[in-house]
């Protein structure tokens, strides 16, 4: 009984940080249909600018002036670079991200090494929050949880609520119509892929003093928030959601339950789990979850 | 690009002289390689040039391939008989084999949802070699030897050159395989699916049967470089299978050209350059490859092939005196751009590692400031004379290529 | 222009590749020196220069001195192969390698064909890392040496400090899921058993190698195992982020590993691994004798850091290699191969024998646990100055070594 609620308690954690790692992608994906590889790069460079800032001025100021910093960066690489590749196709698109993921990683290896960086937990936020049965729960997760959600919640209501949301709504599944209205289109998906990014380094602020920042960290989970959003479906922020929970507790069980298969026993399974998933997805229903369009 | 017995004898008169010209055991190692991943590479442009499939585990196919190869030559040298010359196509066989029956499952779709599925099947066999190291190896992989069995015409395969003309003898051979295949229906029918899948199903052709049938003949072909490389370096391990993997044949094919039949044979060699000889030159070179990578996407398409071709035209156009002036203004501040944005790359580097840069004799310190202040106004100012350089020959070059889009 | 440019580069290379080897030692040095591992690679590398300095400076070796030649294989076995034939090439008879058992593996194989069909320009592996017990066991090779203590010696270390203490009641293994982590397994369960039949071994659990972020899943396994002690051969992140959220979930174990002290591992473990973390290591910063001192201020002064406990073992390999070229009279590797077998060197721990039967170096091994430095620790662990590691037990050589089923060709 223990063991079943410290691992729901894990997976779900787990499944919404993976959430907060995917929100940001989800939203580039559906908006440019272009899979940004260099997503968990820029996560990457939110936990290395988190790091900075949190050690010259504290945590909570670089909980918005890092993702404030790699935002300005993402959209300079949107104007910059990944507009031009547009102009190439999709396919180019994907191989300038690729390109771009390679080439942040050596910059921090550059500017910063190739060893982890002591980026710690603020003293604020260390510690247990409560204890269940005789595991504690750290206050950090929950913070993390917390956040997570918060997301959720401002990613839908500035989606469905505001202006801007509506137009970039409807610039995902009528962009000609809505350049014709006369948006700025161009400047819609630049801001989106900022915004993207923006998230993906507010995630690496929260993520990089739990798990290890090194510049190895893009290429750990990189692969994963993929399987999160093509599960989740193209242009669903709440696919997504609900698909982060769903490998993060699917997951997480598989490595408690003591169950084998043919010797082979589930928990060393577990994390081929995701992939095994998206294939399942990508062939039975490739839209996702609950996606609104295929690619 | 490749067409007529000119150009096939020229190719075959090169892969035959290569060795009596470079006779270093470290060129040969060169060349084996870079034969094998132009093989890899030409596979994987029938996927993604020809059929227009982007796919992110093509090294699944490779990898299997290298895998059954060795083991093959190890139960040849327990004495089950099969020449060390046709072993490849073992690989090529178990290539063809998964191929066709991944190829069933990932083709019910194209375009990204192909590319994701090939990516999670990529990462879910990298991740079954290590946990299944009887078949694969595990770690340390499966070693074998290919001196093993009776020795062919004295052919023992023990000296690497005995190897480089195996693998130039099948490099020629997939190339004209791979070529020919261009040119049958079926190699056609691939270009009008790439092209526009709805018309192709008007004219009744099944989508899914031709790319079902291209990720096929694509995996025997890849397996047949994957027994090659067994056969070359004899030893097979996880690192065949990896993401990696699939992403070396990626760039490598791109950057030779997806849209010319010989472009991944030019990015094949040029990418096996990269990694071994920029690599021993510097620490850097992840960085420069990456770079190289962006400035393909976003400035030449096409690739090296694309340069090539470009530069075939305006030969033929007979052009290349008039678009002269534009390389003779490019050329100082594009040399020196280069030169200087080197060696700023190269004092990062230097200065995270505390060493020294020795450059043609000179030595300089990363960590002086006036080092580091002399290279970035270089750099910028190169910058800047190319820009004003370009403005100014823009207009020649705009003309040229008006004048080549006539020509044609 | 790329073709241009790439038949200058390997126009040029060949030509380098021409001139006649200079009259010096020369080692290569092949392990990844970019990418993830780069960094231990580059530790690796400025201890085998040091060490090589430090020869030249006591005059080289039979009049020559030491030359190392570094060279990045990118962590690639296949890479690794080429740069052995590049090696080769150019004269270079001697080549050093540590980190991954795959790559060396794969050099082993290929130095040992490469020997037999060219016996007169044999080469010599030195194998300062690559813990894989096999090398001087079942693929044991005569041009093969060994200057770390392979996986199942460093088992038998952990467990006879084990055998000692009464505390331990249950036992976890948590391994990576690949050849190394069911190795030490397979060995912990063996030894365990054998050494303290009343310990019981509540859980075994292999994770995929680098992958798993979260470790929270594992840890509440292991505590609803009731295990008071946990053996682990993670390394790197592994170790790192399983030992965080021991300390999240509030599981109080005892971790028995073999690469605490590993690059970056102390750093990120911090806090959380103080009074819980032991290793196994043939390096005691904190107890090397007067005569080490000025060395190791010396490297400090050079490098910027302390002495990289996983690296001791080039330094230990080129004393060998120097003291066997000189009994020798020669630096042939064939006659220097012969005269290293057997011999027997004064290290700063006791003496090391280079074991005749497996070219496996027998030498003392530590148990150490991490705590805070400060008071007679003075030499800090890897990376941090707040921490390091605190000697518990010292194993000498014999007590250390295992028997081998190695049966070895010689030439």
């Amino acid at each position: 009984m223990e063991l079943a609620l410290a691992s729901l308690l894990n997976g779900v954690t787990y499944g919404l940080l993976l959430f907060m790692l995917s929100s940001g992608l989800t939203l580039i994906f559906s908006m440019m249909g272009v899979l940004n590889f260099a997503h968990a790069s820029f996560y990457m460079l939110g936990a290395y600018f988190g790091y900075v800032i949190s050690t010259r001025v504290g945590f909570y100021p670089a909980l918005i002036l890092a993702p404030l910093a790699v935002g300005a960066i993402g959209a300079a690489v949107e104007r910059f670079g990944l507009r031009r590749a547009h102009a190439s196709g999709h396919v180019s698109e994907l191989l300038f991200t690729f390109g771009l993921a390679i080439v942040i990683e050596e910059v921090v290896h550059v500017i910063w090494g190739k060893t982890p960086v002591p980026y710690r937990v603020p003293a604020s936020l260390d510690g247990p929050l409560f204890t269940l049965y005789s595991s504690t729960f750290p206050t950090y997760k929950a913070f993390m949880m917390g956040i997570s959600v918060a997301m959720l919640g401002a990613l839908y209501a500035g989606l469905t609520r505001t202006r801007v949301g509506l137009v970039i709504r409807a610039a995902l599944s009528r962009p000609d119509m809505a350049e014709a209205l006369g948006h700025n289109v161009p400047r819609v998906f630049m801001l989106v892929f900022g915004g993207g990014t923006a998230l993906a380094a507010l995630a690496g602020v929260i993520g990089g003093n739990a798990f290890i920042t090194e510049p190895g960290m893009a290429a750990a989970l990189g692969p994963i928030v993929f399987v999160v959003v093509v599960v989740g479906g193209l242009g669903s922020l709440t696919g997504a959601f609900i698909a982060s929970l769903a490998i993060g507790i699917i997951q997480t069980f598989a490595v408690s339950l003591d169950y084998s298969i043919q010797g082979m026993s589930l928990s060393r399974v577990a994390p081929v789990l995701p992939y095994l998933i998206m294939v399942a997805m990508l062939i039975a229903r490739p839209r996702g979850l609950m996606g609104t369009r295929e690619s | 690009m490749k067409g007529g017995a000119w150009t096939w004898g020229a190719y075959a008169a090169l892969l035959l002289a290569l060795p009596l010209v470079f006779r270093s055991g470290f060129a040969m190692s060169l060349f084996c390689q870079a034969g094998i991943v132009a093989i890899f590479a030409l596979s994987y442009n029938m996927l993604l040039g020809q059929t227009g499939l982007l796919s992110f585990g093509h090294a699944v196919y490779y990898g299997l391939g290298a895998l059954f190869t060795i083991h093959a030559l190890n139960l040849a040298a327990a004495g089950w008989h099969l020449p060390v010359t046709l072993m490849p196509l073992v690989g090529a066989a178990s290539g063809l084999a998964f191929g066709i029956v991944l190829g069933y499952v990932t083709t019910r779709r194209a375009g990204t949802t192909f590319a994701m599925i090939s990516l999670g099947v990529g990462e879910m066999v990298a991740a079954c070699s290590l946990m299944f190291p009887g078949f694969f190896g595990g770690e340390a992989g499966i070693s074998g030897n290919r001196s093993t069995g009776e020795p062919f015409l004295g052919i023992t395969y023990g000296p690497q050159i005995q190897m480089y003309y195996l693998v130039a003898a099948w490099l020629l051979l997939s190339t004209a395989a791979m070529y020919a295949l261009t040119r049958t229906p079926l190699g056609r029918m691939a270009n009008a699916v790439r092209d526009n899948p709805q018309r192709a199903q008007f004219v009744g052709y099944d989508p899914q049967w031709v790319r079902f049938m291209m990720v096929a003949l694509s995996g025997f072909f890849a397996g047949l470089a994957g027994g090659l490389a067994a056969l070359n370096y004899e030893i097979v391990s996880a690192e065949s299978l990896s993401a990696y993997t699939s992403g070396l044949v990626l760039l490598a094919t791109y950057l030779g050209g997806i849209r010319s039949f010989a472009g991944p044979i030019l990015g094949a060699v040029a990418v096996t350059l990269m990694q071994t000889v920029l690599a021993s030159f510097t620490t850097a070179w992840p960085f420069y490859f990456g770079l190289v990578f962006l400035a393909t996407v976003l400035f030449v398409p096409g690739g090296i092939a694309g340069v090539v071709h470009l530069h075939k035209r305006l030969w033929e156009a007979r052009l290349l005196r008039r678009a002269a002036p534009v390389y003779a203004r490019m050329a100082l501040p594009v040399v020196v751009a280069f030169a200087s944005g080197v060696v700023l790359v190269e004092m990062a580097y230097r200065a995270s590692a505390g060493a020294p840069l020795k450059l043609a004799g000179w030595q300089l310190d990363a960590r002086s400031s006036a080092t580091w202040i002399a290279a970035v106004a270089s750099f910028a100012v190169a910058c800047l004379a190319c820009r004003w350089a370009w403005r100014a020959a823009q207009p020649r070059w705009t003309e040229v290529s008006a004048l080549i889009g006539e020509a044609r | 222009m790329n073709r241009l440019a790439a038949a200058v580069l390997v126009l040029s290379v060949t030509a380098i590749a021409a001139f006649p080897a200079a009259a010096q030692v020369r080692i290569a040095y092949i392990d990844p020196l970019s990418g993830a591992m780069g960094a231990t690679g580059e530790h690796g590398l400025n201890e085998l220069q040091f060490a090589a300095e430090q020869a030249n400076a006591k005059g080289g070796v039979l009049g020559q001195k030491i030359e190392i030649v570094p060279m990045d294989n990118k962590l690639s076995a296949q890479e690794s192969l080429i740069l052995l034939k590049s090696a080769i090439d150019q004269g270079i008879r001697y080549i050093s390698q540590g980190n991954g058992s795959s790559v060396a593996g794969a050099l082993i194989d290929a130095i040992n064909k490469h020997n037999e069909r060219n016996p007169d320009q044999s080469v010599v592996f030195l194998n300062y890392a690559a813990v894989d017990p096999d090398f001087t066991n079942d693929k044991c090779s005569f041009w093969h040496f060994r200057f770390d203590a392979n996986s199942d010696m460093k088992m038998e270390a952990l467990t006879s400090h084990m055998q000692g203490d009464k505390g331990i009641k249950k036992v976890y293994l948590l391994n990576q899921d690949y050849s190394f982590g069911h190795q030490v397994a397979k060995a912990a369960r063996a030894m365990l058993t054998a050494k303290r039949p009343d310990v019981q071994i509540v859980g075994e659990e292999l994770h995929p190698l680098a992958k798993v972020k979260d470790f929270s899943p594992y840890v509440a396994k292991i505590q609803a195992s009731g295990a008071d002690s946990v053996i682990t051969g993670n390394w790197g992140n592994d170790l790192a982020l399983l030992v965080k959220a021991a300390r999240d979930a509030n599981l109080h174990v005892n971790f028995y590993t073999y690469y605490a002290g590993t690059v970056g591992v102390p750093q990120a473990m911090g806090e959380a691994g103080v009074d819980h973390v032991k290793v196994v290591s043939y390096w005691n910063a904190n107890g090397t004798p007067a005569s080490m001192q000025p060395l190791i201020e010396a490297y400090k002064k050079k490098h910027g850091a302390m002495s990289d406990p996983y690296s001791q073992a080039l330094r230990s390999a080129v004393e060998f290699l120097v003291a066997g070229m000189k009994k020798a009279n020669s630096t042939d590797p064939a006659k220097v191969a012969k005269a290293m077998e057997g011999m027997t060197i004064e290290g700063p721990f006791g003496p090391m024998t280079m074991r005749a039967e497996d070219h496996q170096l027998i030498q003392p091994l530590f148990i150490g646990t991490f705590v805070k430095a400060g008071g007679k620790l003075k030499r800090p662990a890897e990376g941090t100055t707040d921490f390091a590691f605190r000697e518990e037990q010292k194993l000498d050589g014999p007590a250390t070594a295992r028997p081998t089923t190695c049966k070895m060709r010689r030439p």
